[in-house]
């Protein structure tokens, strides 16, 4: 890559660079010769540290306790939302998992049962077939099938009740902050800060707070839930509102829209296929959740899967694991289908002859379907609760997998473990750990101001110098190291895979089962397996890391390669180049962009990943801000998480600029 | 056909009504008191992500609800729910751990909202570790004595030529780095992000009858799985972590074995009031490690349900825990 970057750019620009990167890199290299003389540009004196993690300890103390509105205080204004969300909440979950209950705790006595399990599996097969067809409702019906028959019904539907709540939150609110910021570019700019600072900053660094804020339980649970999963809403929402063509918003005015007109009238209709990505995104992330959220109190699925891999029962984790990957595929593709479903046309003139039933008869059907299920349930209570006998299980076969495995490959895998750990891992995070952390500081500036400018070189360096300052610098070194390694793993699988599919369509489609699969099956499923092969450390985190960032690396590199115009592939075929040539001359430099926002989003996930590794033994910003959330220690979760977010950030703001300046030499924008 | 929809529509209907009476007439009669207790509200026990503390917490809310109270369960996390104890969130953590939750809990007792409810009878036992068929490796076992000679038998490539020995959890703090340093033991010691990580590395190890070294704690259902042996360190005392000059190493403390903990009960203050029966009941509350392993074992390893277990304990253990309600 930085081959076609240097051979393409024109001689005389590269040397003033060249010769700034030389000095930069001697400076660094003569620090070393001076260590004795700056200890401190080594190691940050720390005493100079700044205690900003004390102010955020004393600043959230002081809202969760002190802060008084007036009328009531923040806290009793927080859960006054509280109470709101959970509104709507308890009537998802009375109707799908606990039934309808007077009074509360052990004291409670059912008044009416919940949805038979039956009638949820007809409903959302109804809800196929309404939005698409009757492939999608048999695929939909299968997955729901699944749960009952896998035993995982009770825990999915307390699941399925908070997503279903979570996620039209999740989507309305970023909607409205979306359109809020579409307005005007100041707002929008004042909004992006914080979408990244919500994505980045780990759910463990700010949990206690929201404990205390929001009281514990499901509701918690939801809100973290909802802050995670909300911001690529709203950047779908400021990128499908911009796109529509200055045609169709020119047209609405001239028809005499008023404000709100144009906006729910022609614009949104207009970005509706691009929204629905924010939706699907939405939904994942929801469900990528899942396992955090039961460590707060959420139950369900994700403390199904905690419980057994607690247990180490590997196969009952993996099928509650899939149980999660399973759900998200249901709400996604409903979601999907519907959203792309013609309006129905109506044929009859006379409507009022037609008899409500057969003027909305997927209504009637699934009213029939409950009322019937209900009354049968109280006959019999097979339809009440899946019959346990009929629920089967493979656990055993997964757990004897591994063990085949461990048995039979230990020594070869430990081998190629150690191979990589000695030769590439171990003196990677020695070398990042030995340099001094001003050269760091230094040359993240000029990569800035290389790319971006002024503006962009005080800002990473300024991020650069945070984790510095308040003392994180050691622990942000090894995130790095881990984080880079198991980007450039997962990229040098990835782009390969991603450049094949792009030219298969067979495997184009395998591979994006996979991927989708691969990123909603929690980690942790995966993980425990990992470490009974690889032992605790560093490389089953970054094995962890590596499967799950994977996904957008292969995406965007296949995205990225099938978008090259055509005629440029004929012109090189009429110029007489061969496959190879092509592909390295023509398609790669031409995806090169789209590429670089792969690789972007690879580190995202693999940043998003650094909390879970730390539950197999790191010694990264993820152990920092689980040490810090068992110690209930809000100022010190809150800065470690915010130094994972700088290192998102700074990534994130480099390589989209070097992503937009390709672009612009390639004449694409 | 048309017509058994139209039944079935209305039928619907009915059901949509039904619901709609039930709620209203059972909100309204929520409100009804039972005599015996001196609040009917929820008394609220949290549960956390280990089999022994689900059992405890299920024994006490089984107790207490014969005893006429209203009980619920809710998950929290084992530290964080401090915060909901004293905000009376949440009412009462069955399980705190000496070992592990000594310090969160000191802090939050300081702040005078939470309160001690006292011991739960059980110990809480957690020292280095090691599968049986080690002692073949490294005969000296299992006194430490033997440790520092068989390093080279528990290493890694990552590790040698020192030993790899695998601590709990960063958070569990159980002073190993200083134990490894203070004893002058040739280990390097590698952290555990969490237990089910450290008994995953367990488990694969016992497969392959492969070398390991760990730390274990107690009731748990591994020392029952897996046959091993605890090291034998010089016997803890108070003085070996806080007087350097105790023991074999002068000049540093730390120079034993871990201590044996207790594991108490934690409440919300304001429950003292709220319900003093029940708080009383959970200052009774007494079980021991044999017959808590014992539940453990069923549960973890034989695969039995929870309430199955926990409803054997009540029928055999009547007249113990109807003592601990008696007024």
């Amino acid at each position: 890559m930085s081959m076609a970057v240097t051979a393409n750019a024109p001689a005389r620009r590269v040397n003033p660079w060249l010769a700034a990167w030389v000095v930069a890199l001697a400076a660094t290299v003569a620090l070393h010769f001076i260590r004795d003389q700056v200890p401190w540009a080594f190691k940050f004196p720390r005493e100079l540290v700044w205690p900003l993690r004390f102010w955020i300890s004393d600043f959230m103390k002081w809202l969760m306790e002190g802060f008084d509105l007036g009328l009531f205080t923040f806290r009793e204004f927080t859960r006054f939302i509280s109470w709101l969300i959970d509104q709507p909440y308890w009537v998802a979950r009375s109707l799908l998992s606990d039934g309808f209950l007077r009074g509360v705790g052990s004291d409670a006595v059912e008044v009416f049962p919940r949805l038979s399990w039956v009638a949820v599996i007809g409903m959302v097969m109804l809800m196929g077939h309404y939005a698409r067809d009757w492939k999608l409702s048999a695929l939909v019906g299968l997955c729901f099938a699944y749960l009952a028959v896998f035993g995982q019904w009770d825990s999915a539907m307390i699941t399925l009740s908070s997503i279903v709540i979570a996620v039209p939150f999740g989507v309305l609110g970023g909607l409205a902050v979306g359109i809020f910021g579409y307005r005007s570019r100041r707002r929008e700019l004042a909004i992006t800060p914080f979408l990244d600072l919500m994505q980045t900053v780990p759910v463990f660094a700010y949990l206690v707070p929201i404990l205390i804020l929001f009281g514990f339980g499901p509701v918690s649970a939801m809100i973290a839930t909802i802050i995670y999963a909300m911001p690529p809403m709203v950047r779908v929402t400021l990128l499908a509102l911009k796109q529509v063509p200055a045609e169709v918003v020119e047209s609405g005015r001239m028809s005499g829209c008023t404000r709100r007109q144009l906006l729910w009238k022609v614009l949104i209709p207009s970005a509706k296929p691009t929204l629905m990505v924010g939706v699907n995104q939405v939904v994942m992330l929801s469900l990528n959740m899942v396992i955090i959220a039961s460590m707060i109190g959420a139950g369900g699925l994700g403390y199904e899967v905690l419980t057994a891999l607690r247990r180490l029962k590997i196969g009952e984790g993996i099928e509650a694991g899939v149980a999660i990957t399973l759900l998200a595929i249901t709400l996604d593709r409903l979601s999907q289908a519907f959203a792309r479903r013609q309006p129905d046309v109506h044929q009859d003139g006379g409507q009022g002859a037609a008899p409500l039933w057969r003027r909305y008869p997927y209504l009637a059907a699934a009213i029939a379907v409950m009322a019937l299920t209900w009354s049968l349930s109280a006959i019999a209570p097979v339809f009440r609760n899946y019959p346990e006998a009929l629920e089967i299980t493979t656990g055993a076969f997964w757990d004897d997998m591994v063990r085949y495995i461990n048995i039979t490959f230990f020594d070869q895998l430990d081998g190629a473990k150690n191979f990589l750990l000695l030769n590439a891992m171990i003196p990677f995070k020695r070398f990042l750990l030995a340099q001094p952390w001003v050269a760091v500081v230094g040359l993240v500036a000029l990569a800035g101001y290389q790319l971006g400018g002024l503006r962009l070189a005080l800002l990473t360096g300024a991020l650069a110098l945070f984790m510095a300052v308040v003392g994180q610098w050691p622990k942000s070194m090894i995130s790095v190291y881990l984080i880079g390694m198991a980007v450039v793993i997962a990229s040098l699988i990835g782009i390969p895979i991603g450049i094949y599919a792009a030219g298969n369509d067979a495997f184009h489609r395998v591979i994006q089962a996979i991927i989708d699969t691969l990123q909603t099956l929690p980690s942790f499923v995966y993980l425990m397996p990992v470490v009974m092969l690889f032992r605790v450390g560093d490389f089953a985190a970054m094995l962890a890391v590596i499967a799950y960032a994977l996904a957008p690396a292969i995406r965007y590199t296949d995205h990225g390669i099938r978008q090259v115009p055509p005629h440029l592939i004929e012109a090189a075929v009429a110029a007489g180049c061969t496959r190879r040539q092509i592909l390295w001359k023509v398609r790669m430099p031409m995806a090169l962009p789209e590429i670089l926002l792969g690789i972007n989003q690879t580190i995202m996930m693999a940043l998003s990943m650094l909390v879970i590794t730390a539950l197999v033994g790191t010694r990264d910003l993820g152990q920092e801000v689980y040490i810090a959330l068992t110690k209930a220690d809000t100022g010190r979760g809150i800065v470690a998480g915010l130094c994972v977010a700088f290192i998102a950030i700074i990534a994130d703001r480099l390589i989209s600029a070097w992503s937009v300046r390709r672009k612009a030499e390639l004449g694409l924008e | 056909m048309i017509k058994t929809i139209k039944y079935a529509a209305l039928a619907g209907v009915f059901a949509a009504g039904l619901i709609a009476t039930g709620l209203i007439t059972g909100l309204a009669a929520s409100t009804s008191a039972t005599a015996g207790v001196e609040s009917k509200d929820p008394i609220i026990l949290t549960i956390h992500d280990w089999t022994g503390q689900y059992v405890t917490t299920h024994i006490m809310g089984e107790v207490l609800k014969k005893a006429g109270y209203n009980i619920k369960y809710q998950q929290a996390d084992y530290i964080a729910q401090f915060a909901g104890l004293q905000t009376g969130d949440l009412h009462v953590a069955m399980e705190m751990w000496e070992t592990t939750g000594k310090q969160a809990m000191d802090e939050s007792l300081a702040t005078g909202k939470t309160i001690d409810l006292g011991e739960t009878g059980m110990d809480a036992k957690e020292e280095w570790w090691y599968p049986l068929y080690m002692k073949e490796k490294c005969p000296g076992l299992p006194d430490w004595k033997a440790l520092n000679e068989c390093a080279e038998a528990f290493s890694t490539p990552e590790t040698a030529p020192k030993g790899r020995y695998l601590g709990g959890p960063v958070t569990w703090a159980g002073f190993d780095d200083e134990r490894v340093e203070a004893l002058g033991l040739n280990y390097e010691v590698v952290h555990a992000g969490t237990d089910a990580a450290l008994f995953a590395e367990l488990e694969s190890a016992y497969q392959r009858k492969a070398p390991i070294l760990l730390w274990i704690y107690a009731p748990h259902w591994a020392v029952a799985k897996f046959k091993g042996e605890w090291v034998e360190f010089p016997e803890y005392t108070d003085a070996c972590y806080n007087d350097p000059k105790w023991g074999i190493n002068p000049n540093m403390a730390y120079d034993c074995g871990k201590p044996f903990g207790w594991i108490k009960k934690v409440g919300w203050k304001g429950g003292e009031k709220k319900w003093p029966g029940a708080y009383k009941a959970i200052r009774n509350f007494k079980v021991d490690n044999d017959e808590m392993s014992q539940m453990i074992v069923e549960i973890d390893l034989e695969g039995k349900k929870l309430d199955d277990v926990v409803n054997a304990w009540m029928v055999k253990n009547e007249a113990r825990w109807k003592k601990w309600i008696a007024n």
